[in-house]
């Protein structure tokens, strides 16, 4: 579904990306992880348009993605930390985006209801917490039915139960049959929704591996101590 | 002593006898002015009736009255000079001159008088002529409420509306020019008036002095013209209590004054000129109680000009009140009113405490460097003009008026 | 295009510096007619607001919503949106509201109390500067990604072009005041946009004359029809210009 080629990226001199190569399915849920600075949201925001590679091609469903918007169409989005018209209520946001986006698809109300934002389209963005931000993002990321869902950090901020519900939305949605892609540094976290995972370091992909092959490779039942395991492996000089 | 009295009587009475009155019109006995003229003697009068006469040139050579009834059309057909008056003690009045010959060598005018005393041309229009009326080698000739129109396009196809040339103590009441070239000219011209005419819309300068000494003009209005007045290479004249009204263009001036000396400028009001007055080569010249409004500039006052007192003007938003284009200033400025001003009266004299410096840099800099007018109402020549007027560095030292008034003075 | 210029309009709409901006200009306009006592002191004042008050505001207040909109316009970008788009919505939005501030505050004063060609002239010129310094603006933020530093050159901008423009032009007329200089200064007004306005207004006003007096030059080209039009279109170019150029970066730039 999304097919990464040779993608490269500098900031100045810094080297964010090299050469990344990645390919990305239908019906997975792929957990993006590595340290900070890892290139993990430049990634992300490559994929999204929002920066433009040094190198490489980015083909959704076998399309380049630098010829024309449309594809964001079938990507809904939920950034790291939303940031908003500082003057525009919540209604508006949402008015305003369902314009942007004009879908013919049927919209989806589920994260809308279960976070109540009925009560609190009044309210401004710039009188919003942090944690009612996301739920925004999450509302906006899910609501057009997107084939692919990109969320940069997803429960970070979120209350436990809001946190619980978006969780609950996921695995909804990939049993539906779509690809996400989820960036997070709570490993904990991703045991029940992840399928696939990507390990970045300093621009490179260090793996990429389906879940169950790495928990049976490292007799674990938890991703985070089977990362741990594969990265102490990774010092004393053992290839994956 | 009787009998002396009884004489001069029958004397006169001779005279008023002998003295005929000739009516030339269609319904009377003369049909040409030509023949009615020929049969005049000195003293007598030619009465002339409604009606158009082109007759080509008029010659009057006996002291006689020309009257107009019903205001007459003398027309020259565009070749002739209408009237020549070659004798002294005529009289015109009440006629209607035009279309003169045109701009050949012998200058032709509607009414020229040649070497002649008390010629009195008075209440005639003059339209459409080459000259108006043109007085040469004459003495206490009086000019009074004629109209003169005529249509200059440019200043070399066109003559002046009163134009007198070696002559002595004239009077010019009451006229008005429109479309000369000068409305009225003056050349070697002395001892004489000019009052109370209006002159607009000529094309070079309302009134015209060259060499000419101890005239005066007194509340005349100069409105449009190339520039109101132009005084130049004369001595003593007196200017007074005229108006000089957008007198605007490119070279416009309300009074252009070169190579004069010990004249008087006095109760004049200027308002929107290019330069009310520009002075070249000034000497002795008192410029005092004149009103200076909406002028490009006030006074221009070149570095040549000497011991010239400016004293008890108003100047009132002119874009620039003075220039000068030298670094030295010989001339005297005292007790005017400069709309300009920001100083302070602490002991009430309703003088300024502080002097007052009327020029500003900008002005000089313009002077010296005139391209530099692409700036003109830039930010940086408000802040330029600012500090000068601070600290004052390039702008001459002695240009300054030591006693400005606070208040407006009443003219 | 429409809607996100409809989104932009309204955000700056409900902005309250554009509210205080038309109201001064309202409060200025109004108040140079009806206090001074002569409506050619009113245009005087309206020029130096032309001059100064809009090309300052026009700038600051674009580049800092510029920067202000920074989240708006990364959101807009995660939605299939062209970037050019945006960036055209941007620019339209900011220019329009300023020029109907610029209309409301100037523009119905000089139509009531000035004379057809000059206020027209005079509100045809506001709209031009007033693009030309939205564009600036917009060139500024794309140069800089740094708020602070975008802001700061938007003012040296504004310092430039009001005054230190003009103060080369005066070094450069001292220097060389022995040549021909008439010529090429006229051409050297076409590197400011504010010197092309100030002249084509004064030029039609009163004070040409003492304009002309100097030197028939002026008067000779900005006076012309030829020359007007070649100085709006002069300034419709500093209009276009740094924004097809900002335009052409940003379609590259990384958020």
């Amino acid at each position: 579904m999304i097919q990464i080629e040779k993608i490269s990226k500098k900031f100045g001199k810094l080297s964010v990306l090299n050469s990344v190569d990645l390919f990305l399915n239908k019906g997975e849920c792929i957990a993006l992880i590595g340290p900070n600075g890892c290139g993990k949201t430049t990634l992300i925001k490559i994929i999204l348009g929002m920066v433009i590679p040094d190198t490489g091609n980015i083909l959704v469903n076998n399309e380049s993605i630098f010829k024309a918007e449309l594809y964001k169409k079938q990507i809904g989005y939920m950034p790291q930390i939303g940031r908003y018209p500082q003057n525009m209520t919540i209604g508006q946001i949402i008015k305003m985006i369902k314009g942007i986006r004009n879908s013919d698809a049927e919209l989806d109300y589920d994260l809308y209801k279960a976070y109540d934002l009925d009560s609190l389209l009044d309210k401004k963005m710039s009188t919003l917490s942090g944690g009612t931000m996301q739920k925004v993002s999450a509302v906006l990321a899910f609501m057009f039915n997107p084939a692919i869902l990109i969320l940069d950090e997803p429960t970070a901020g979120l209350d436990p139960i809001a946190a619980e519900k978006l969780k609950q939305k996921i695995i909804a949605e990939k049993q539906k049959g779509k690809l996400i892609i989820i960036t997070s540094h709570l490993l904990s976290e991703l045991d029940d929704m992840v399928s696939e995972l990507i390990f970045m370091q300093e621009g490179d992909i260090i793996f990429h591996q389906s879940v169950s092959a790495l928990k049976t490779y490292t007799q674990t039942e938890k991703i985070s101590k089977a990362i741990l395991q594969i990265l102490k492996a990774g010092k004393n000089g053992k290839n994956i | 002593m009787k009998w002396i009295l009884i004489t001069l009587l029958l004397l006169t009475s001779k005279y008023a006898l002998i003295a005929k009155s000739l009516h030339v019109g269609s319904n009377h006995s003369f049909k040409t002015i030509k023949a009615a003229l020929e049969k005049t003697e000195s003293g007598d009068t030619v009465y002339i009736h409604k009606g158009l006469y082109k007759e080509g040139n008029i010659i009057i050579n006996k002291s006689i009255t020309l009257f107009g009834i019903d205001r007459p059309i003398l027309d020259g057909d565009k070749k002739y000079e209408v009237l020549s008056v070659k004798s002294s003690y005529v009289t015109i009045r009440g006629l209607r001159v035009q279309h003169s010959g045109y701009a050949s060598l012998d200058d032709p005018g509607g009414i020229k008088v040649y070497d002649a005393t008390r010629v009195t041309i008075i209440d005639n229009e003059l339209y459409d002529n080459f000259f108006g009326i043109y007085i040469q080698f004459s003495t206490h000739c009086l000019i009074k409420n004629n109209k003169i129109i005529a249509f200059g396009k440019e200043e070399q196809t066109i003559g002046n509306g009163i134009h007198c040339w070696k002559s002595d103590s004239l009077q010019i009441i009451g006229n008005s020019m429109k479309g000369c070239r000068d409305g009225i000219y003056f050349e070697f011209v002395n001892n004489s008036v000019i009052w109370r005419n209006t002159v607009t819309d000529n094309i070079r300068y309302g009134l015209h002095f060259m060499n000419s000494n101890n005239d005066a003009y007194f509340t005349n209005i100069f409105s449009r013209n190339g520039a109101g007045v132009a005084v130049m290479f004369s001595k003593k004249i007196t200017m007074m209590n005229n108006t000089f009204n957008e007198n605007w263009g490119d070279a416009a001036y309300g009074i252009l004054l070169k190579e004069i000396s010990d004249c008087h400028l006095s109760g004049n009001t200027f308002n929107k000129n290019t330069a009310a007055i520009f002075m070249d080569g000034c000497n002795r010249t008192i410029v005092e109680k004149n009103a200076f409004s909406n002028n490009g500039w006030g006074l221009k006052i070149q570095a040549n000009c000497m011991d010239n007192t400016i004293q008890s003007n108003n100047f009132l938003k002119n874009t620039f009140d003075v220039s000068t284009n030298g670094t030295l200033l010989l001339n005297k400025f005292q007790y005017n009113y400069w709309d300009k001003y920001t100083g302070y009266d602490l002991n009430k004299d309703k003088i300024g405490d502080v002097p007052y410096r009327p020029l500003s840099l900008y002005s000089v800099i313009v002077e010296n460097n005139p391209t530099a007018m692409l700036l003109y109402r830039s930010l940086i020549v408000t802040l330029l003009d600012q500090s000068e007027k601070k600290i004052p560095s390039l702008t001459p030292e002695n240009f300054i008026d030591e006693k400005p008034l606070m208040n407006l003075l009443k003219l | 295009m429409g809607r996100i210029f409809k989104y932009v309009m309204l955000d700056i709409m409900k902005n309250r510096f554009v509210m205080v901006y038309t109201f001064i200009l309202v409060l200025i306009g109004w108040s140079a007619f009806t206090l001074e006592d002569s409506s050619a002191k009113g245009i005087l004042t309206l020029l130096n607001l032309i001059l100064l008050t809009v090309p300052l505001v026009s700038i600051l207040f674009s580049a800092i919503y510029i920067y202000n909109s920074a989240e708006f316009i990364e959101l807009l970008i995660s939605h299939p949106i062209k970037r050019k788009k945006i960036w055209l919505s941007l620019f339209w939005g900011l220019n329009s509201s300023l020029v109907t501030a610029f209309i409301i505050g100037a523009g119905i004063p000089l139509l009531i109390f000035a004379e057809p060609p000059l206020s027209f002239l005079m509100i045809g010129i506001g709209i031009l500067i007033t693009t030309i310094f939205v564009s600036l603006a917009m060139l500024c933020t794309i140069v800089y990604k740094d708020k602070a530093k975008g802001i700061g050159l938007t003012i040296v901008l504004w310092i430039y072009f009001a005054l230190l423009f003009d103060g080369i032009l005066l070094f450069l007329l001292f220097q060389f005041a022995d040549y021909p200089i008439e010529q090429p200064m006229v051409l050297m007004t076409a590197l400011s946009p504010l010197d092309l306005s100030r002249i084509l207004i004064l030029l039609q006003l009163d004070t040409s004359a003492i304009m002309g007096y100097t030197g028939a030059i002026f008067k000779d080209f900005f006076g012309t029809t030829i020359g007007m039009v070649v100085s709006l279109g002069l300034l419709i170019l500093w209009g276009v210009l740094p924004f097809a150029y900002s335009l052409s970066k940003f379609k590259k730039k990384d958020l």
